[in-house]
C-alpha cells in the first residue's frame, strides 16, 4: 500500500470520527469544538514520527502553533459572515479563507522563519 | 448543560459521511506533500487548516434549514444562526488546538509517540472545554 494512500485512509479515519464525535453533543456551540479538532494533525504527526524522527515533527509542532491561532481567528470571522452579514455557510467558509492564510504566514514569518 | 444527542446523527446522510471521511483523507495527504516539499516549517501550518469545518457547518446549516422546512417555516435564518454558533465553538476548539501544538511540540520529543499525542489530545480537549465554559459563564453574567 502506497504512502500516500496510508495518509488518505488515517486522515480520513481520524476526521469521520471527530465529526461523528461532534455530531452526538449539543448544543451546538459544544459540538462546534470538534469542528477544529486535530484530526489531521494527529494523523500526519503519527506518521511523522515513524518516518521522520521526532525532531522532524516536532518542528511541525511548532508551526503549527500559527495555524491553530489562524483556525481560531478564522473561525470567529466565518460566526461574524454567518450572524452579521447573513452569508451561506459555504461562501462564509470560503470567503474567510483568506484570513487564516494571512494569520499563519505573517506569524511564520514573524516568529518562526 | 451539555447533552448526548444521538438523532443528530441520523441527520447525516451516507454521502455526507463519505464526503467528510474524503475531504480529511485528501487533506492529509496533502499536508504530507507540502510537509515533503517545502519542510516541516510550512508543513506544520497546514495541520491546523479548517479542513472539516467547512463541511461541518454547511450541513449544520442544511439540516437546521430542512428541520425548520418541515415546520412549514422559511429556515434560512435558524439555519445561518445555527452554523453561526458551530463557527464559535469551531473558534474555542482553535484555542484548544494552539495548547494541543504547544503540548506536542514539549512532549514529542521527550515521550513515545502514543504517550505525547494522547496526552496532547487530552490537552486539547481540556482547553477546548475550559474556553468554552469560560465563554457559556461570560454569556450568563453579561
Amino acid at each position: 500500500m502506497s504512502e500516500a494512500l496510508v495518509r488518505f485512509l488515517i486522515g480520513g479515519l481520524f476526521l469521520s470520527a471527530f465529526a461523528i464525535i461532534g455530531g452526538l453533543f449539543k448544543p451546538t456551540s459544544f459540538g462546534g469544538l470538534f469542528g477544529a479538532a486535530p484530526s489531521v494533525a494527529l494523523a500526519t504527526l503519527a506518521l511523522a514520527i515513524s518516518e521522520n524522527g521526532k525532531a522532524y515533527a516536532a518542528n511541525e509542532c511548532r508551526s503549527m502553533l500559527a495555524g491553530a491561532v489562524g483556525l481560531c481567528l478564522y473561525s470567529l470571522l466565518v460566526s461574524q459572515f454567518l450572524a452579521r452579514f447573513r452569508l451561506s455557510a459555504p461562501k462564509a467558509t470560503l470567503f474567510a479563507m483568506p484570513l487564516w492564510f494571512l494569520t499563519v504566514f505573517t506569524l511564520w514569518r514573524l516568529f518562526l522563519r | 448543560m451539555i447533552n448526548i444527542n444521538p438523532s443528530g446523527l441520523k441527520e447525516t446522510k451516507w454521502h455526507e459521511y463519505v464526503l467528510r471521511f474524503v475531504a480529511g483523507g485528501i487533506i492529509t495527504v496533502i499536508a504530507g506533500i507540502i510537509a515533503r516539499k517545502w519542510g516541516p516549517g510550512i508543513g506544520g501550518l497546514f495541520l491546523a487548516f479548517p479542513a472539516i469545518f467547512p463541511a461541518s457547518a454547511t450541513l449544520i446549516e442544511k439540516h437546521e434549514r430542512q428541520r425548520k422546512q418541515k415546520k412549514g417555516l422559511h429556515g434560512e435564518r435558524r439555519g445561518a444562526d445555527a452554523a453561526a454558533i458551530d463557527a464559535l465553538g469551531a473558534a474555542m476548539g482553535g484555542v484548544g488546538l494552539v495548547g494541543f501544538a504547544g503540548i506536542c511540540w514539549w512532549l514529542i520529543p521527550r515521550y513515545s509517540a502514543p504517550l505525547a499525542l494522547g496526552g496532547a489530545t487530552i490537552g486539547w480537549l481540556l482547553v477546548s472545554l475550559s474556553a468554552w465554559t469560560l465563554r457559556q459563564l461570560r454569556r450568563r453574567l453579561l
